[in-house]
């Protein structure tokens, strides 16, 4: 992915670093990242789709180990990546960090950590964005 | 709406084809399905042509024109269309040229499908293949395409019970399938033992889970049905076919393990066909990865949701058993330059069903289906194919 304009990243800031998603002001159903529109409400949506903060905690719904990456995350090798449900309901894709590999597990309770994602080469951009942990019964 | 049939098979050989260039592979099986079906060339109406990514695998984009023109059909100026659905494109290019027959526009289309990916160093090649899935909210976050379908069998073992042992059972079928196909990239058998110790690529999936890199081209000629006879004795006649669509990113699927995509096309084809999965005798489905066929076994309706590693286990899916499941060695051992396989599939598929697959025949083939799918079940394409 080398040469990109960093305009693409910059314009998601919001959802990567903040988590900001959508709701749907007919169904209140919540979108992450946001929507134009709600796909259940569809024209009763339209300009009626609001911003919220969503809170970065959830649940693993499924999970692997890349072994064999892109070569924008050939330093990281092995790293779990996993599908987490968010408490408000949307579904995301993130790598869990903080922990053995040998620990994640589906059903693991985790919440979000503002990481460095990747960077472009050992000059380029340096791309940040959500990863996940393990939430620490207290 | 015309019934539509295959009246011409050709193919290129599958592998990794260093001597053999993008449009030579398209001019080579292009050129082998025209003379499969005995037409002369100046019949044909219409060019639809599956890639997935020429542009980031040789650098040529604009390829529906390059296609035309390296097969010699510049000179008469006929419509040719390049399709892209990712590793569904070719599935697509079929249901293209299908739908321009029923139509009534076009009486002869000659449909291709063709990827070279060995003119890339391989971690562009995965890149590439990355694509396919969501580039803002999969990849940026270092999802690759292997490991997406590790997240889809993971959740599958977790649930239903399926272990490494079924997706290496998958592995072993189809290479031994592909030992019987001249065509395979590997026309080779694998044992239980190498699939399970391959190198882990992405957790439950190793080297051997995976579907290879692969250079090649396939092509088929589609013709009204009514006038199908006129150019070969024995058409196979597309009576289903459907398409579907679903989200990009597997996150935001309704279900992880189901691909919805498949679900849909399928009862598009059945209904159109007027079959029920009950009546397929084979099928060649997209099996990229072995979870994938676990999955299409299931989706397709063959078995219950979560029993498609005990059909392996109970020899249900092999050459010789109930339903034999990608005769030709799959996209595992035939291998799958993706734009290539859906349209390889149907040549599988009408060969078949012509009684010509020599040593990987299965008897009394009378009605196949072939499934395509594109990234990790954002879209999909089904057809039935039946003896006429």
């Amino acid at each position: 992915m080398g040469c990109e304009g960093v305009a693409r990243f910059w314009r998601e800031i919001p959802q990567r670093y903040n988590f900001i998603g959508n709701k749907c002001g007919s169904c209140k159903r919540i979108f992450f990242p946001p929507r134009e529109s709600c796909p259940y409400c569809r024209r009763k949506s339209m300009g009626n789709m609001k911003e919220i903060k969503l809170n970065g905690k959830g649940e693993i719904v499924t999970y692997t180990i890349i072994h064999v990456s892109s070569e924008d995350f050939e330093d990281q090798v092995p790293y779990p990546i996993a599908i987490v449900k968010l408490d408000e309901g949307p579904q995301i894709t993130a790598q869990i960090v903080d922990c053995n590999i040998d620990d994640v597990k589906i059903g693991m309770k985790v919440e979000s950590t503002f990481r460095k994602i990747r960077q472009d080469g050992s000059t380029g951009a340096i791309y940040y964005g959500y990863k996940f942990k393990k939430v620490n019964k207290q | 709406m015309r019934d539509v049939a295959v009246i011409g098979v050709g193919m290129t050989k599958f592998g990794e084809l260093w001597d053999k260039s993008f449009r030579q592979l398209i001019a080579e099986a292009g050129a082998k399905a025209i003379f499969d079906s005995g037409i002369e060339g100046k019949e044909i109406d219409a060019i639809y042509v599956g890639s997935m990514s020429s542009g980031r695998f040789v650098g040529q984009e604009h390829v529906g024109a390059l296609v035309a023109d390296a097969s010699g059909f510049s000179n008469t100026h006929i419509p040719s269309t390049r399709i892209e659905s990712a590793c569904a494109s070719g599935g697509l290019a079929i249901r293209q040229g299908y739908l321009s027959i029923a139509s009534g526009m076009n009486d002869i289309v000659v449909v291709g499908g063709m990827e070279k990916m060995n003119d890339v160093v391989g971690a562009s090649a995965t890149e590439t293949l990355a694509t396919a899935a969501d580039q803002e909210w999969e990849a940026f976050f270092g999802a690759t395409f292997p490991g997406l379908y590790a997240m889809i069998a993971t959740k599958h073992m977790h649930d239903y019970g399926t272990t490494k042992k079924h997706l290496a059972q998958i592995a072993v079928k189809n290479h031994a399938n592909g030992s019987l196909n001249p065509y395979a990239q590997y026309q080779r058998e694998v044992t239980l033992e190498q699939v399970v110790n391959a190198s882990i690529v992405a957790y439950p999936l190793g080297l051997l889970d995976c579907s290879p890199v692969t250079d090649g081209a396939a092509s088929v000629v589609l013709c009204a049905a009514d006038k199908a006879k006129e150019y070969i004795d024995k058409p196979a006649k597309i009576v289903g076919s459907g398409q579907a669509s679903d989200s990009l990113a597997l996150h935001a699927r309704r279900e992880i393990c189901t691909l919805d995509s498949t679900v849909n096309a399928s009862k598009m084809a059945y209904k159109k066909a007027n079959l029920t999965p009950k009546d397929i005798d084979f099928a060649e489905v997209h099996d990229c990865f072995t979870i994938a066929e676990i999955c299409a076994i299931e989706d397709l309706g063959f078995v219950k949701k979560g029993e498609g590693g005990k059909a392996i286990d109970n020899n249900i899916t092999t050459l010789n058993g109930l339903l034999p499941i990608n005769t030709s060695g799959g996209l595992k051992a035939k291998g799958h330059p993706v734009g290539a396989t859906g349209v390889a599939q149907i040549v599988e598929v009408t060969l078949q069903l012509r009684g010509e697959a020599e040593k990987r025949q299965v008897k009394d083939a009378k009605i196949g289906l072939a499934h395509n799918v594109g990234g990790s079940g954002a879209s999909c394409t089904v057809h039935i194919l039946e003896a006429m």
